[in-house]
């Protein structure tokens, strides 16, 4: 099966720090690809170096016959063009980063209305759609402050997907929810996986991982050091440092 | 000393035409210094390095040389190179020209400083640097903006009676006029003191109210 997106070589350096250091991940269509790994080992890095929040110091990505930064004929690609590929990407943040003076609807038809160009009509059209699949149909015309964690969440992933993505990316979705609402953003992003979109998700539920990942990647020191089926990782770590991570994060069972 | 009554019933509703040229002339040159402002405040926030430096040397320029000579160099200098402006005008230029300076700085401020992660995720949908100022970072801004803006505009409200050198006749001119045929410095000056901090007032008054007005979340 053809790679849907192929990252090669992938290095970032902050400073005199090699955060990821020669980072290689081929993802096919339609597959969850989950990334894990202690903080500091460089998953949210490779995840912004991807689409090019995080310019890398080396390394290419090629997503759909696109390499990112570079134009069909070979050249650099300017500011614009490099915006526009971006949008082969979805991207939820952590913190969900709504825009906090505009109403949900309008979050979601940002996008489509400035970027694509379509109609305002077509616009909140579209995003109504996009809100209504994540379950938010009530919720359409509220800011983000009126609305709960887990909701805004969703209101971020329709936000991404409004741009009609290729790949979603997804940078630790969950970890700034309250524990009650996790579930609920999980379940969308286990949805949205069984719809077919490809996805790339760092994340520390490891439950997530184990039902909803077909390949889980453990990410230390700035590298990949094992990869696998989830029921292979977690049931036979090979990597020391998978070993001691997976026993801290499940302590004394 | 005997304070005057006279000359100041006689003064204030003279002095109220320099008022309405005052207002005028603060007016349009704020729009106008406003315009200025955010378009070079943006600018000194795009992508782009030439842009950036070009207001950079703008404001200092500005910052850099007193208000009285950037108005002789709009009034007596510009003419020499062929362009000449009426009194009025050669006011507002100068005015709003200076007052766009620092404008342009309040909203390099305020507009930088919205939060990292709005910039970001109007990147990952898909915006340039310039649609991210627009759309998304500058609609925050407007709220924060304001204080400092309303001391800019106050500034170029009170800055507006250097404009009395060029001869146009405003408050401050108005108030001159009057002292020169009537010797009376000491009122005429205290009711222009009045007048100004009437309008500064006013303007002060509209600055909570916008602020009021405008939404937070």
């Amino acid at each position: 099966m053809v790679n849907l997106l192929e990252a090669r070589g992938i290095t970032k350096r902050f400073g005199a720090r090699t955060v990821l250091d020669g980072v290689d991940l081929l993802v096919r269509e339609r597959e969850t690809v989950v990334i894990i790994g202690a903080s500091g080992s460089g998953k949210t890095t490779l995840l912004r170096c991807l689409n090019r929040l995080e310019t890398p110091d080396a390394g290419s990505t090629r997503i759909a016959d696109v390499t990112l930064g570079q134009r069909s004929d070979g050249r650099t690609a300017d500011e614009r063009e490099l915006a526009r590929q971006r949008t082969l990407f979805g991207f939820v943040f952590q913190r969900f980063n709504l825009f906090p003076h505009l109403t949900a609807l309008r979050n979601v038809a940002l996008g489509p209305r400035r970027v694509l160009g379509v109609t305002p009509r077509e616009a909140e059209r579209r995003a109504a759609a996009e809100l209504t699949r994540l379950g938010l149909a009530d919720h359409l015309h509220k800011r983000p402050s009126q609305l709960s964690g887990g909701q805004q969440q969703r209101v971020a992933i329709a936000r991404a997907l409004a741009m009609d993505p290729r790949v979603m990316l997804f940078d630790e979705p969950t970890s700034a929810l309250d524990p009650e609402l996790v579930q609920e953003v999980l379940d969308a992003m286990r949805q949205l996986a069984a719809e077919g979109m490809t996805m790339v998700v760092v994340t520390h539920e490891m439950r997530f991982a184990r039902h909803a990942a077909d390949r889980v990647l453990f990410m230390a020191d700035g590298r990949i050091v094992e990869e696998g089926p989830p029921t292979d990782l977690f049931s036979a770590p090979r990597d020391a440092r998978l070993q001691r991570f997976l026993r801290h994060l499940e302590p004394t069972s | 000393m005997i304070f005057d009554w006279n000359v100041v019933t006689y003064a204030a509703p003279l002095l109220a035409h320099g008022v309405v040229m005052t207002l005028q002339v603060s007016a349009v040159a704020a729009v106008l210094a406003l315009v200025i402002g955010i378009v070079a405040g943006l600018a000194s926030l795009s992508a782009s390095h030439p842009l950036r430096g070009v207001v950079r040397l703008y404001v200092e320029f500005v910052r850099g040389t007193p208000l009285l000579i950037q108005i002789f160099l709009v009034f007596f200098a510009l003419p020499v190179v062929g362009v000449r402006f009426s009194e009025f005008w050669a006011g507002v230029v100068a005015l709003s020209f200076n007052a766009g300076a620092y404008i342009s700085e309040v909203v390099r401020g305020t507009v930088g400083a919205v939060e990292k992660g709005q910039s970001e995720a109007a990147m990952s949908i898909g915006m340039t640097r310039q649609g991210a100022l627009i759309w998304v970072l500058l609609p925050q801004a407007w709220r924060p903006m304001i204080p400092a803006l309303t001391n800019d505009l106050i500034t170029l409200t009170k800055n507006s009676s250097l404009l009395s050198v060029i001869s146009v006749y405003e408050l401050t001119r108005a108030g001159q006029a009057i002292i020169a045929t009537h010797f009376a410095p000491f009122e005429i000056y205290l009711l222009l003191a009045l007048y100004y901090w009437g309008l500064i007032s006013a303007l002060a008054w509209a600055s909570r109210r916008i602020e009021k007005a405008l939404p937070q979340w």
